[in-house]
């Protein structure tokens, strides 16, 4: 229940942070506990062996976005 | 409850406290490189933590091996990420926050 509090904070920087940056980590910090939620949705719902691969894409699908986002950043040359 | 559990309570606990420090760093710092500093170890810290507390609660399984891999693998790619944001951002001329600005230029000349 907390990490949902947290993931709304974090969306708070992610709405508001000043400049395309900003939200680029905030989005980077709510995939990493989008990842630990699913996980532990699947031990609450007893059906681990579904949900561990949920997650193990959005832990891919996260890095890739990022790392494609800073890419595109660094060759624009504006922020 | 069996120690098993009792030692993945306590990993998931001290996930959520490495959780919480990112996210206040997240929200308080001054600049963009000090927000990155703090989600870029806490979160990596804390995911580490938590993904090995679960793998202990699921037991020996193949699915306890699943999520070590996802452990790491995010030990891997967090860090990978948040250069990738940094060096973009000194790329693009981002300048790093100073404390006194004045200061900083006495000490140029």
């Amino acid at each position: 229940m907390g990490l949902f509090v947290l993931v709304l904070l974090c969306l708070y920087r992610g709405v508001f942070g000043p400049g395309v940056l900003n939200r680029i980590a905030a989005i980077s910090a709510i995939g990493t506990k989008t990842l630990i939620i699913l996980l532990l949705m699947g031990f609450i719902y007893h059906r681990v062996e579904m949900f561990v691969d949920i997650s193990m894409v959005y832990a891919l699908l996260n890095f890739i976005g990022t790392v494609t986002v800073a890419k595109y950043l660094e060759m624009s040359g504006e922020i | 409850m069996n120690i098993m559990q009792a030692f993945s309570i306590l990993f998931l606990l001290g996930a959520f406290f490495f959780f919480l420090a990112a996210t206040v760093g997240l929200l308080r710092f001054p600049d963009f490189y000090t927000r990155l500093h703090a989600t870029g170890k806490g979160d990596t810290l804390a995911v580490l933590l938590a993904l090995i507390g679960l793998s202990i609660y699921e037991g020996f399984s193949f699915t306890s091996l699943k999520i070590v891999f996802i452990a790491v693998f995010m030990f891997l790619a967090q860090p990978t990420s948040t250069h990738a944001i940094s060096r973009a951002a000194m790329r693009c001329g981002l300048e790093p926050w100073v404390k006194n600005k004045e200061k900083k230029n006495d000490s140029a000349l």
